[in-house]
């Protein structure tokens, strides 16, 4: 049943399920795993309901290869998945990529590696979320903090993805997934989300992998007068085949990263809070900010000039914000539950700023803000 | 058109001419199975901006780099999960899947079993040629034992698998075998599968001159389309034959056609019953 603009105590991942229908995903593939199942499950009850396609696949590749071809046919269409299931979608990750399929793919981390730990939560896939499927592409990350999150940044993935015709990734984890908070959903009828540009020219003039300034090309659906060829090959403006042409696929791999890279002004999110003055800021997302944050208060509590800087996205990476800040703090702490991955490219941007980045990165149970605080005094102590 | 129709007006309206010549090799059987195919379709007389082309990764699957359909290149093995996702979410489409022996029933089996299982209404063209011709030419599923290949020096010991029979198995309500040497039966099988409502698959027999052919001394190419003559049989004389006077040959024309129920059909009616808003039957 929709919730019609009030306040709800739901789950993490039936926020996220909700926020797709509110989105308007009418497609769903999935395959059964730990801990992201309440949203097939969800999506299974709901999407009949709108008009919608549900499917559980035979195995996690062809979810998200269904979700792919029905995207084709101009559904906003969805997967969603954990761990394991995530190394195995990284193939056709690559596709969606590689001919420009919005869609939107849900990742609750889990603890790896390979089986790891399925009801625990991690953050080690941030690198994986960005880099793992094999060559050059670029995608879109976002990693809600709050259950409300999981509902809003649904919705901006979905968004996102129309807009820039590219697999736009949820990172999760088990506990915002599993969360319960309550969440204040809008009208459905009230939650806009772009659609892909689709040709507004005459068949014979279409160029479907020809990018507007932005870089994004339009999008026909499959199943009308606009012939296309939906080719993973290296690929000309026409969708035809250019498998030993350097210049057209130099070309094309710059257009694929550059359309999200160039365009990083209008997908980045941050959040920030005392930063005017913080000598020692922790950056953090997913479930691990809310322990980051609690950290800070409690740090600015002991008079100890301490900032506070959350991505929501986190690819493309927040450059610019990253920058401003190394530029005014000491020291930029990344706790995180994984050995250390977006402290690597928050250094690289800190890089020529006055601040000194620490990683706070180790595998294990949640966060405790003491833990963070802790932190900040070593750091504080030595900056 | 016409049952007929011209070879040349076919090409006009179902080849993009400026991707000639094909990348396939003298005496390779595959264009032969794309014209096939395009025949069988044609003869529908479909909307053509409403049959999409799906294929997989292989010598096969790049039949659609010519063909004037909506394609998808899908990833090697992916073509039968990405056909099932646009055929379920506009179920008004005819989607047609080309995909090789390795494509469909090794690195693709598991989707295979659950595409025949599901009866989805797709038809899927398998061009066998028995191995991976466009890496070189390495053993397949379908390879026949002792055969040499590049995989194989010493020659295969792993017994080959018939992959109409594990079509049948899996629920495939249409399932027939052809041969290139039987051009017209072909496109009436191919015919035949995408007119049938649920799940069709056409196993075609095509043959590999260059490397499959060369490596195991089958003779020429015009040698090896002969050769279909001898180890294909029509399948109405294979049903008189005894196990023994069988071995060796492959039965050719309909092996399987009945009618069940279709999936997207049946999810049509499940949405019908979530929107009265009761949960089961």
């Amino acid at each position: 049943m929709e919730h019609k603009g009030k306040v709800t105590l739901m789950q993490g991942n039936e926020a996220c399920a909700e926020g797709a229908i509110a989105a308007g995903v009418r497609f769903f593939a999935g395959y059964p795993i730990t801990p992201s199942n309440e949203i097939a499950n969800v999506m299974a009850r709901r999407l009949p309901q709108v008009g919608g396609k549900f499917i559980q696949m035979e195995d996690e590749i062809g979810s998200l290869a269904a979700a792919i071809g029905a995207a084709l046919t101009g559904a906003k269409a969805m997967d969603a998945t954990s761990g394991p299931g995530f190394s195995l979608k990284m193939e056709n990750l690559g596709l969606a990529c590689m001919i420009e399929v919005p869609l939107v793919l849900i990742n609750v981390q889990r603890v790896g590696p390979s089986i790891g730990m399925a009801t625990s939560p991690a953050q080690a896939d941030v690198m994986q979320s960005r880099y793992g499927s094999h060559g050059d592409y670029a995608t879109i990350v976002l990693s809600p903090s709050s259950v409300q999150e999981m509902f809003d940044l649904t919705v901006r993935a979905v968004d996102l993805s129309e807009r820039f015709r590219v697999p736009a990734i949820l990172l999760a984890d088990q506990v915002i997934g599993h969360m319960r908070q309550n969440v204040r959903l809008p009208a459905y009828e009230d939650v806009k989300t772009a659609y892909r540009r689709e040709p507004d020219v005459p068949p014979e003039q279409f160029h479907p992998y020809r990018g507007d300034a932005k870089g994004v090309p339009p999008m026909a659906k499959f199943g009308t007068p606009y012939h296309w060829y939906a080719n993973s090959s290296a690929h000309n403006e026409d969708s035809f085949q250019a498998t030993s042409d350097f210049v057209v696929s130099k070309a094309l791999i710059e257009r694929l990263t550059n359309k999200i890279e160039k365009n990083r002004q209008e997908i980045v999110e941050v959040r920030g809070e005392f930063l005017d003055d913080a000598d020692i800021v922790v950056l953090a997302y997913g479930c691990t900010a809310i322990a980051a944050r609690g950290a800070v208060l409690r740090a600015r509590e002991g008079g100890i000039k301490a900032g506070y800087l959350r991505p929501l996205v986190l690819w493309p990476f927040p450059e610019a914000e990253v920058k401003a800040v190394s530029g005014k703090a000491k020291a930029i702490i990344v706790p995180e539950m994984n050995m250390g991955q977006y402290v690597h490219p928050v250094r690289e941007a800190a890089c020529g700023g006055k601040a000194e980045v620490f990683s706070l990165g180790r595998p294990g149970e949640v966060f405790s803000s003491s833990e963070i605080l802790q932190k900040i005094m070593e750091v504080k102590s030595v900056v | 058109m016409s049952k007929n129709a011209s070879s040349s007006l076919l090409v006009d309206k179902y080849f993009y001419t400026h991707q000639f010549p094909t990348m396939w090799c003298p005496g390779c059987g595959n264009g032969t199975v794309a014209m096939a195919t395009v025949r069988g379709i044609d003869r529908l007389g479909l909307d053509i901006d409403k049959v999409i082309h799906v294929a997989g990764i292989g010598c096969s699957s790049v039949a659609h780099w010519y063909t004037t359909f909506t394609a998808l290149q899908s990833a090697h093995g992916r073509a039968l999960p990405s056909a099932t996702g646009i055929k379920l979410a506009n179920p008004e489409l005819t989607v047609v899947v080309t995909m090789g022996d390795g494509d469909c029933i090794a690195i693709g089996g598991n989707h295979l079993i659950h595409a025949c299982r599901r009866n989805i209404d797709l038809t899927a063209v398998v061009y066998n040629n028995f191995n991976y011709g466009m890496t070189g030419g390495q053993v397949g599923p379908t390879t026949p034992l002792e055969s040499l290949t590049s995989t194989t020096l010493y020659g295969n010991i792993e017994p080959p698998v018939d992959i109409c029979k594990v079509a049948e198995a899996a629920g495939a309500t249409y399932v027939a075998r052809g041969a290139i040497y039987y051009i017209k039966e072909l496109i009436d099988l191919i015919e035949k599968g995408v007119r049938h409502k649920g799940f069709s698959l056409i196993e075609v027999m095509t043959p590999c001159p260059t490397v499959f052919g060369k490596r195991n001394a089958l003779g020429s190419a015009a040698h090896m389309w002969k050769a279909q003559k001898e180890f294909t049989i029509p399948v109405k004389k294979a049903r008189d034959l005894t196990p023994d006077q069988l071995k060796g040959k492959w039965p050719r024309g309909v092996l399987v056609d009945k009618d069940l129920p279709e999936f997207t059909e049946e999810y049509a009616k499940l949405m019908a019953r979530a929107q009265k808003g009761r949960a089961g039957k």
